[in-house]
């Protein structure tokens, strides 16, 4: 069975569909790119992969031993507030929260496996610093290392690199790379950068509020939308 | 000094209303720091015009303050909230005119029970008399009660402060959380309004975890630092308004002025310094 798959699932807001048939899986190991234009439904797909949106039809199935909840979230960067008082390991270590059941504190666990995740993205002396005072690409490193302390198997990202100048790109996605090839986590990952698809995805999915592409990604780029969105330069 | 601090523990008034004052003092900060980052600093200020109608109401009634006050604020509490979480309605103009309205009907309730203007005068800025015996025990009570929840839910609450739709992505059911620091707030400003006053105790809530926040850089260390700093200003404020007779509830918030602007010159000093 799947980590994720989507069965014919439809979302909309107030009864009125945004995206309709979505199927789609996503098995261990693989790293899928979402692309689309703006307004194409990927911000509603994603609230749907995280169940905080129910499909107004069809469903949104894990499998494969994920729980409910179990996935690594990266939000879009959002102006947190500039002035916001907290440290790097405070922000990692709030990503345990969906394994603290009924218990107040963090157990000691948790606190080793904030501090390894730290280790795995290289902030780990950073973690007394105040999250504000890091570098976009830092700080995008911190709440990747937040989101594996929710997970060992998904990690969800929404626009990972939007804001971040190209060389801290690159490294952010070979981060990214390595996360998946050598430790298995299943990516998602929402990009309007062609480099992610072109050398790192190993699927794509194309919304236009409906999927118009959903594939492996040597066939996307022989598909006349994927030549299309890859432009000129699509050569492999 | 000393012989200041004996004379004022010698009235039993003053004890309770320092014993109370304390624990309030404590409750604000905390929840404050929570309320500042979440941009709910208005549901603190709307809550505290809310009691002051509520309070009035039940003094027209001859009902038991706390008893009348605590469910009418606490609903009040729930209404802002989903007013600020709504985006359709314009929700800060809905916080004002709740606001506005709490106060005319107040005033209007004192005015028509044949209330005096010291009435109003106390409600509104507070008085260290007002505490009765029942009143000590039961405020202590629902404060260390704030307290025990508010540290129950310290690392849920930091989640949900600082990225909540992270926190609902994994689970956290973010709604129940800041519906829980709404009341919290509501209980807060319903103990601490009647001896800091109505217009006063929104500024006991805010105003700690702005200072700290000028220096501080950690979640933990600004709540620990911000509780520290109000039960300092609270005792400072106190002690002058004793020795100068001056009213109790505004030489605090003098206090917490005055400790603010200490803070905002050690965080610029610090940033200088970097």
């Amino acid at each position: 069975m799947s980590l994720i798959s989507c069965r014919d699932a439809v979302f909309g807001y107030d009864g009125r569909a945004v995206l309709s048939d979505v199927s789609l899986t996503l098995n261990a190991g693989e790293y899928l790119c979402i692309v689309g234009e703006n307004g194409s439904g990927k911000s509603t797909l994603i609230q749907g992969l995280l169940h905080l949106k129910t499909p107004m039809d069809g469903a949104v199935l894990y499998g494969d031993g994920l729980a409910p909840h179990e996935i690594g979230y990266l939000p879009q960067q959002t102006e947190y507030r500039r002035d916001f008082p907290a440290s790097v390991y405070e922000v990692v270590l709030s990503g345990c929260l969906n394994r603290l059941g009924t218990r107040p504190f963090y157990s000691r666990t948790h606190k080793a496996e904030a501090r390894h995740s730290m280790e795995l993205l290289d902030v780990l002396p950073l973690r007394h610093r105040s999250f504000h005072a890091l570098s976009g690409g830092q700080r995008q490193r911190v709440l990747l290392a937040r989101a594996l302390c929710a997970t060992q198997k998904v990690l969800l990202l929404d626009e990972p690199a939007a804001g971040l100048d190209p060389l801290v790109t690159a490294e952010l996605y070979k981060v990214i790379h390595h996360l998946n090839r050598d430790h298995g986590v299943a990516v998602i990952m929402v990009s309007h950068d062609p480099v992610a698809v072109r050398e790192h995805a190993t699927h794509v999915l194309h919304l236009g509020g409906r999927p118009l592409f959903f594939g492996t990604r040597e066939m996307y780029l022989q598909s006349e939308i994927g030549r299309q969105f890859l432009g000129g330069d699509g050569h492999v | 000094m000393f012989e200041l601090i004996g004379q004022m523990l010698s009235y039993p008034f003053l004890v309770r209303a320092l014993i109370v004052g304390v624990l309030v003092s404590l409750c604000a900060a905390l929840l404050g720091v929570t309320l500042v980052l979440k941009r709910y600093s208005m549901i603190g200020d709307g809550l505290s015009h809310v009691g002051f109608g509520a309070l009035a109401v039940a003094a027209a009634l001859g009902a038991a303050p706390l008893a009348v006050c605590i469910p009418v604020v606490s609903a009040a509490a729930v209404l802002l909230l989903r007013l600020s979480e709504s985006t359709r309605i314009k929700g800060d103009a809905a916080t004002a005119l709740i606001s506005s309205a709490s106060l005319a009907i107040g005033v209007l309730t004192v005015s028509l029970s044949g209330g005096m203007n010291t009435d109003v005068n106390n409600y509104m800025f507070g008085s260290i008399l007002s505490l009765s015996r029942e009143d000590t025990v039961l405020s202590v009570a629902l404060a260390v009660i704030v307290l025990l929840l508010y540290l129950l839910f310290f690392n849920r609450l930091f989640a949900v402060t600082f990225d909540e739709t992270f926190a609902r992505a994994t689970g956290t059911k973010a709604g129940m959380y800041n519906l829980l620091v709404a009341l919290l707030t509501a209980v807060t400003v319903v103990l601490g309004m009647r001896m800091m006053g109505a217009l006063l105790i929104s500024s006991l809530i805010i105003f700690p975890a702005l200072s700290v926040m000028r220096v501080c850089r950690t979640f933990r260390r600004t709540a620990v630092a911000a509780a520290l700093l109000s039960v300092g200003c609270f005792l400072v404020g106190t002690v002058a308004s004793f020795a100068w007779e001056l009213p109790t509830g505004a030489t605090v918030v003098a206090a917490n002025i005055l400790a603010f602007i200490l803070c905002a010159a050690w965080g610029m000093i610090k940033r200088i310094g970097k």
